[in-house]
């Protein structure tokens, strides 16, 4: 796989065999018990994980995610506790910031303001202290599902200038140039959205998804695909079907949402999420083979 | 487009003024607008964007003349402006009223919700959603997609449905589903969050009517289009009247729409001072550790950020949480506004102002009392800010009377009690009977 970030630990990620890519609210349902969460996603065999800093209004998940999210901000998260977060983890998968745009462009800006006052014109700080206070806490990308390619100029700026990659989302309905100003903007990966709809876990592998996959086979940028996977099939068909990785989120959520409801021990929760990473991942390792193995028998 | 300025409009034509150019080419106001929505939309927002420039700015297959025949033979339009003989006299200057509240359904919210519902159907989807705060946007999408014959759903907050049950029940009487929702407050934003989720996977057959001049290019511009008939009727209606442009134009602000609707017409006309009057609550004052506003004034206190697919004036804390606002009136509870009225009061075209529930409601009564209309709550902040600034305004004001108040009548009766207004009926042997 050819180098196409600024993240050297995400490219090695996806450089030899899938990448397993889970996702979880940071702070749900609470800072310590996280921590225990996101360490077990990491024993199950991660590869990238995706932690999610909870914005108040996530228009692009489904239920089971915004469930989490607000859980979260329940619990009193905010992006200066996500920072302190990501720098107490000690896990080896590089780790990914996937939030909103608000919050990205709102950090650091009362500093801005006040320091602008006295010249009187309405301050703005931008993108850039969030993405430094980001590389400084370890983050090496950014996901954020709000933030069209045409609007994100400044916030790739800042990417580039601290070594974060910018990943995009790609819907199964973005074609033509939509689709290439995508794929002209994206490092690290690209987050394939396996159907239409919001986040959520189904039973299903979408037609969409190879299509999707078939439609990206030109760009030489790993592709990770999610929406709706829960099970080590899932991954391992994906994965035989072109993917260079698997996205997980809800699936995972839900393990975290039932210990919520059933008021579980966070090692019995901890425990499951690694089961089901490992499920996961070993899926994903078996579609890996059968594809070499296809094209091999080629 | 031509830049030829025009103050006629054609049967069909949109006005060819230089202020309504603005937003149309990019959805962008200065600093503000944007597209800021998640991938799987950007195909629904191209094909509205099409649809938009074919339909509405170029009257392709006729649409605009349709539009303003459904409007006036559906909706009752033109609206009447009329002379407030008591306000005059009260304020010793001349007060017009912008009657749309006379409009069909008791609010100017028609307007917007019949051109898109009628766009949909130039579009040819086969299904319409829409979310609504109060219910007064989404009553009026129910009885637009009955008048056109379309299938529509509405997503509303649970805690908003138990608010509003009269609302619920016109909106099933006109045929709509109302899908209650349970995330988050059970407020209006969490119906705007949920309808972009149902949009998000029905795209292909199904459009979503937005209620206000807010989210992704091109709703901002394209909402505004469809409610500047009130401006461009009442701009020609005070130089009937009077022979002169108004001094003043007075409207609410939540998202915007009336307020814009109000304004558009008379942006280029430097003369006329434009005033966005906002709900300033209970107080100004904001209650950061448990993310509330006790109000809903946006323009005027609010920071910029980005919010349902637009980066306009916000309320939000430090981080950029959205905050949870409040105002009396439940149609001006929304913690953003249109990113064209951010921009222009940036510009100083527009100046915001904050009415605060005491004064507001005083208005509803007042103008009951004294005029014979009984004003929505939104509205009724308008006539605070006559009552409380008419000595700054010049000698011919208009107020948009957005919408009438039968919708508010428990709300008002509620707070009146609370409350030692003079002008306000005396409902103490009431009390507990209603």
């Amino acid at each position: 796989m050819p180098e196409t970030g600024n993240s050297a630990a995400i490219a090695a990620a996806f450089a030899d065999g899938p990448a397993y890519v889970p996702y979880l609210a940071v702070g749900d349902p609470s800072y310590e018990a996280s921590l225990e969460y996101v360490r077990a996603l990491d024993r199950g065999g991660a590869d990238v994980i995706e932690l999610g800093l909870p914005f108040s209004e996530p228009i692009a998940e489904g239920p089971t995610i915004q469930g989490a999210l607000v859980r979260s901000l329940d619990g009193g998260m905010t992006p200066d506790r996500f920072f302190a977060f990501a720098e107490e983890l000690d896990v080896e998968a590089p780790l990914v910031c996937m939030t909103y745009y608000n919050l990205i462009y709102q950090y650091g800006s009362s500093e801005a303001r006040s320091a602008s006052e006295a010249s009187g014109e309405t301050a703005s700080a931008g993108p850039r202290p969030f993405v430094e206070r980001a590389a400084a806490a370890g983050i090496e990308g950014l996901v954020v599902p709000d933030l069209p390619a045409e609007e994100a100029d400044p916030l790739r700026e800042a990417c580039d200038e601290f070594g974060l990659d910018l990943i995009f989302i790609v819907a199964p309905t973005t074609v033509g140039d939509r689709l290439d100003r995508i794929m002209g903007r994206v490092s690290g990966y690209v987050y394939v959205q396996a159907r239409l709809g919001t986040t959520g876990a189904r039973d299903d592998v979408s037609d969409q998804t190879t299509e999707s996959l078939d439609r990206l086979a030109e760009y030489d940028v790993p592709k990770a695909v999610g929406f709706g996977i829960s099970a080590g099939e899932h991954a391992e068909r994906i994965v035989a079907g072109g993917a260079d990785g698997v996205i997980v989120g809800s699936a995972l959520v839900d393990i975290v949402a039932e210990g919520v409801e059933n008021d579980l021990p966070t090692a019995e929760v901890a425990d499951r999420l690694e089961a089901l990473s490992r499920e996961l991942k070993a899926g994903a390792e078996r579609g890996h083979a059968a594809r070499v193995g296809a094209a091999e028998s080629r | 487009m031509s830049e030829t300025e025009s103050t006629t409009i054609e049967t069909g034509e949109l006005s060819r003024r230089p202020g309504r150019q603005r937003g149309r080419e990019d959805g962008k106001f200065g600093r503000y607008g944007g597209q800021y929505v998640p991938e799987a939309l950007m195909p629904a927002i191209e094909e509205l964007t099409d649809a938009y420039e074919r339909y509405v700015l170029e009257n392709e297959d006729g649409f605009m003349d349709e539009f303003r025949e459904r409007l006036a033979d559906f909706g009752g339009r033109p609206i009447p402006l009329q002379r407030a003989d008591r306000l005059s006299e009260r304020y010793d200057r001349e007060i017009y009223l912008k009657r749309e509240d006379l409009l069909h359904g008791g609010a100017h919210k028609l307007n917007n919700a019949l051109g898109q519902v009628l766009l949909a159907k130039y579009m040819g989807k086969e299904r319409i959603i829409a979310e609504t705060g109060a219910g007064q946007h989404g009553t009026a999408t129910a009885m637009a997609a009955a008048h056109l014959d379309m299938p529509c759903e509405i997503y509303m907050g649970e805690r908003d449905i138990n608010r509003q049950r009269p609302n619920v029940f016109r909106m099933k009487l006109n045929g709509a589903d109302v899908n209650p929702v349970t995330a988050g407050r059970g407020t209006l934003k969490e119906a705007i969050s949920e309808t972009m989720r149902d949009w998000a996977t029905t795209v292909e057959n199904t459009h979503y009517v937005i209620g206000s001049i807010v989210g992704p290019h091109p709703f901002p511009v394209m909402v505004r289009d469809f409610h500047a008939v009130i401006s461009e009727e009442a701009r020609a209606q005070t130089i009937e009247k009077t022979g002169e442009l108004p001094t003043d134009v007075v409207a609410c602000a939540g998202g915007g729409s009336n307020t814009m609707g109000a304004f558009t017409e008379f942006v280029d006309d430097d003369e006329v001072a434009l005033h966005a009057v906002e709900a300033g609550g209970s107080t100004l004052e904001v209650d950061e550790e448990a993310g509330v506003a006790p109000n809903s004034a946006s323009l005027y206190t609010g920071e910029e950020g980005v919010l349902h697919g637009a980066r306009t004036k916000l309320l939000q804390d430090s981080d950029g949480q959205i905050m949870e606002s409040h105002s009396i009136s439940s149609g001006l509870d929304y913690a953003g506004v249109g990113p064209e009225l951010a921009y222009l009061v940036d510009e100083g075209r527009v100046s915001p102002v904050a009415v605060d529930d005491d004064a507001a409601l005083e208005g509803f009564h007042r103008l009951s009392s004294t005029e014979g209309i009984i004003p929505a709550l939104e509205t009724a902040h308008a006539f605070g800010f006559l009552e409380e600034r008419h000595e700054e305004l010049g000698e011919r004001v208009v107020v948009n009377v957005s919408g009438r108040g039968d919708k508010d009548l428990d709300a008002a009766i509620e707070e009146t009690d609370k409350r030692d207004i003079d002008e306000a009926p005396d409902m103490s042997m009431f009390t507990g009977g209603i």
